[in-house]
């Protein structure tokens, strides 16, 4: 990768929340169409670091910059999807006035769409294949559509980057593999970099081109093969950590077991259960 | 101010007090304070329809605050249900308003049931008034911990066994039960500020649940009693002072909150 | 041309459109309608009844007020609505328990405050149907001057939602995806409180202070029942509150004739109409897919919101 084209520069990025360290020196970078998860265990810090790339939480040190997308048609170059948003059945919502939010919600007045607006809201719906289901009821949709949906939104306005909160959490195994599919022909076509957070990794395994590997704080990044390594994560996460391959699945295990690490693991329920 | 009729009002005052302390702690844990704002009004055509028939207003008032809680866990099956709630409101008052002009009654007593009045119950009365008082918190003792769970989350209670939609028309029975208790003394208008005020400053003074009733009841005893001394003091309506310490005590629960060291968690502790 | 004369005659009673305080009530409650269905569109799905309910009760206390100290009511009830207003929203409450706390209390308030101002109202003698009139409506004892302060009230509470229609669509959806795209989400939850309060305000003086929530809920929860379009839901609301309004009026005016001598409150048919208008469409079968499909789904999210 050439210095300077990158789409998301997180340089060196603090953060603390009410006097809590949560993030130290985290370092990486993305590239157009580069699809990055990152990955962690449940309060690792996954989402503060979304919320710092969307410029939600000021960083203590370091700085996040991400470029502009050439064509210029909203405030900011990221489209965003946050965590486990529920979805009220009752709101008069078609799919359809979802995703014509994502382009215009900030705007004033009474939608008066032209027929180009319409073209590109019927043809980002296609792109997320949910054209079936384009003028059904928000709340009324499955979670995997509604998924798709809101992915529509966010990547309307053609962003440069867009950043998932656990987009795979509470989907079944299709609907994820469904999704990862998904997300990563998005990436390619539109030239967006996608930045996912999730606990496990290995629905995106196939997907994903770089990896940003949360722990205590402090972030492995790289290339996949790189960073989820034995001596890697061993290091990141201060004790012993095996990665071990089965059956094309990576397993992480925390081995020795001192009271420390006992400790650790009870905070961290995903990789125990892959205990065997 | 202690002797005579006044008797009368001081029983009456510590019912209403304890029946509204204990089930308001459960309307401030369930959010079901516009429920227990709609149920009293709802309940208030009650009182003009039985002026218009001639029964005992007790019944009118108990029939329709039942017919609300019906009417309201009936329309919430198939309505977001603060909106069930506000149309519920909405079909009794205008009830109320028929009846109202049917029965002509005087101005002072429309503002009396609305506002309360601290003569409101009579000396026959009374064992009604004690009867229901008793029942209403006894459902509440029975009930307190499938409620407890039900409030948290409505599924866990489902895997323990219970049935959440029965245990919200049980609740919601029980307080109309205790509006029409509480209605004739500190006014429809009033019955929800004594049951959320005193509540919820509890809520931000402890967090066990047995204490928290505990102490809602006594800041509900301190109100009624402070607000019926004063009414009687200074000739002013009931429900003012009602409706001003139910805001105090709320007030005061939150500066408590803000001051107080801060508890290990402080999310679980907003969480009861 | 008789007979259609005659079928006139038998729905609007004689002297209907001649009389002075019916134009009055036509106009004002028709522009009450209007504001009130608008508003009440966003109320309803960003779960506001309560707050709407609310600031009903609340603005009494600014109408009572006016008639003890001889000011003009739409000034009293706007401007306590309003104050209850920036109150509620200044009080910055995200969690929805706590809101609704929040709006019990300035609730609480407001009526301890309404009980003193009406305990002047009465006692003093002057304005002893003052009681009656504010919190129950006295459509037909408006005066003609009150129509042009309520008409601004009421514009600018319709060009304000409007002019938002966006933005508070996508924070009802969600409060996170509109931050992401820039919106000040508590500046926009001001504004719209703000509107709220004043189409809450408008209509306390119409049908009354504890009625008023049932022109702003009871319109826009039928119309949302009907159609998928929030847009189509706030033409057809005004629509529907308008009818109900204006019916309700009529129905009062010919009540005379029924009962001689004595008129049925105009507060109880308005909403009446209103909640047979709702039971109308519930009991249709148009929107029973949605309606299961929505209960399935919806039950958690429904508690949540109240």
């Amino acid at each position: 990768m050439k210095t300077g084209s990158e789409v998301l520069l997180v340089d060196h990025v603090s953060v603390a929340l009410s006097g809590r360290s949560v993030l130290r020196d985290i370092h990486f970078k993305l590239a157009p169409g580069e699809f990055c998860a990152l990955i962690g265990a449940n309060g690792s810090g996954k989402t503060t670091l979304l919320k710092t790339i969307l410029g939600l939480v000021r960083p203590e040190a370091g700085a996040v910059s991400v470029a502009r997308p050439a064509e210029r048609d909203g405030a900011t170059g990221i489209g965003y999807v946050p965590q486990r948003i529920s979805l009220d059945p009752s709101l008069p919502l078609r799919a359809r006035d979802v995703v014509s939010l994502g382009l215009d919600g900030g705007r004033l007045g009474l939608p008066l769409t032209s027929r180009a607006h319409r073209a590109r809201i019927d043809q980002m719906l296609s792109a997320v294949g949910v054209a079936d289901f384009a003028d059904r009821r928000i709340g009324d949709l499955s979670g995997g559509q509604q998924q798709r949906v809101l992915i529509a939104h966010a990547l309307v306005r053609r962003p440069s980057l867009l950043l998932l909160d656990e987009p795979l959490a509470n989907l079944d195994v299709r609907s994820t593999a469904e999704i990862v599919v998904l997300l990563r022909r998005l990436a390619t076509d539109y030239h967006t970099a996608v930045l996912l957070s999730a606990h496990d990794m290995n629905p995106l395994l196939s997907a994903m081109d770089r990896i940003v590997y949360l722990a205590n704080g402090c972030a492995a990044a790289g290339k996949p093969e790189e960073i989820v390594r034995t001596e890697v994560l061993s290091q990141l996460y201060g004790y012993h950590i095996d990665v071990v391959r089965v059956h094309g699945r990576v397993v992480v295990i925390a081995a020795g077991a001192p009271d420390e690490i006992h400790a650790a693991i009870a905070k961290d329920p995903v990789h125990t259960a892959e205990i065997p | 101010m202690f002797t005579g009729f006044m008797t009368n009002t001081w029983v009456a005052g510590t019912l209403v007090a304890i029946v509204a302390g204990v089930v308001g702690f459960f309307v401030v844990i369930r959010r079901a304070a516009f429920a227990a704002h709609v149920l009293p009004l709802g309940a208030f055509p009650g009182a003009a329809a039985a002026s218009l028939l001639g029964v005992n207003e007790l019944v009118g008032l108990v029939t329709f605050s039942v017919l609300g809680a019906l009417g309201i866990s009936h329309l919430a099956r198939r309505e977001r249900r603060d909106v069930a709630t506000a149309l519920w409101l909405a079909v009794s008052l205008a009830l109320g308003t028929l009846f109202l002009s049917m029965t002509r009654q005087y101005p002072q007593q429309v503002y009396s049931l609305l506002f309360g009045e601290i003569l409101g119950v009579s000396e026959g009365a009374m064992i009604s008034v004690a009867a229901l008082s008793i029942t209403a918190v006894v459902t509440i003792g029975i009930l307190f911990r499938p409620l407890l769970l039900d409030s948290i989350s409505p599924e866990l209670c489902q895997a323990a066994g219970g049935s959440s939609r029965r245990m919200e028309l049980a609740f919601l029975g029980v307080v109309a039960l205790s509006t029409a208790i509480v209605l004739p003394v500190v006014g429809a208008l009033m019955v929800f500020s004594l049951m959320v005020g005193p509540a919820s400053c509890a809520r931000a003074l402890t967090d066990e649940p047995r204490s928290a009733v505990l102490l809602s009841v006594g800041l509900a005893l301190a109100t009624v009693w402070s607000a019926i001394a004063l009414s009687y003091l200074s000739n002013w309506p009931v429900g003012f002072f009602v409706g001003a310490l139910g805001a105090l005590s709320y007030a005061g629960g939150r500066i408590y909150r803000r001051f107080a060291p801060a508890p290990s968690s402080p999310r679980a502790a907003a969480a009861i | 041309m008789t007979g259609m004369h005659m079928l006139l005659g038998l729905i609007f009673s004689p002297g209907f459109f001649a009389n002075a305080p019916v134009r009055t009530a036509l106009l004002v409650g028709g522009g009450t309608a209007v504001a009130s269905a608008v508003v009440g569109i966003f109320a309803v799905m960003r779960g506001q009844s309560f707050a709407a309910h609310a600031l009903g009760d609340v603005s009494s206390a600014g109408g009572s007020a006016s008639y003890l100290l001889g000011v003009s009511p739409v000034l009293g009830f706007i401007g306590l609505g309003v104050l209850a207003a920036a109150s509620m929203e200044w009080a910055d409450v995200q969690d929805a328990r706590e809101r609704d706390l929040v709006t019990g209390v300035v609730l609480g308030a407001g009526l301890a405050l309404t009980a003193l101002f009406l305990y002047f109202d009465t006692t003093s003698g002057s304005a002893s149907g003052a009681v009656v009139a504010i919190l129950f409506g006295s459509m037909f004892t408006l005066p003609l001057s009150i129509a042009l302060p309520a008409g601004i009230a009421g514009a600018i509470a319709v060009v304000t939602t409007v002019t938002l229609y966006r933005p508070l669509l996508l924070s009802s959806l969600s409060a996170e995806l509109a931050t992401a795209q820039g919106i000040r989400v508590r500046l926009l939850g001001f504004a719209h409180a703000l509107a709220l309060a004043l189409a809450v305000s408008l209509s306390a003086m119409t049908v009354g202070a504890i009625l008023s929530p049932a022109l702003i809920i009871g319109p826009a929860a039928t119309a949302l029942r009907l159609v998928d379009r929030p847009g189509l839901a706030m033409a057809l609301a005004a629509l529907l509150g308008l009818s109900a309004v204006w019916g309700g009026i009529l129905l009062a005016y010919d009540s005379y004739y029924w009962t001689p001598g004595h008129g049925w409150p105009v507060s109880f048919f308005i909403v009446s109409l209103v909640f047979l208008g709702y039971v109308g469409v519930n009991v249709a079968p148009r929107s029973r897919a949605v309606r299961t499909a929505g209960h399935a789904t919806g039950h958690h999210a429904g508690c949540a919101q109240d």
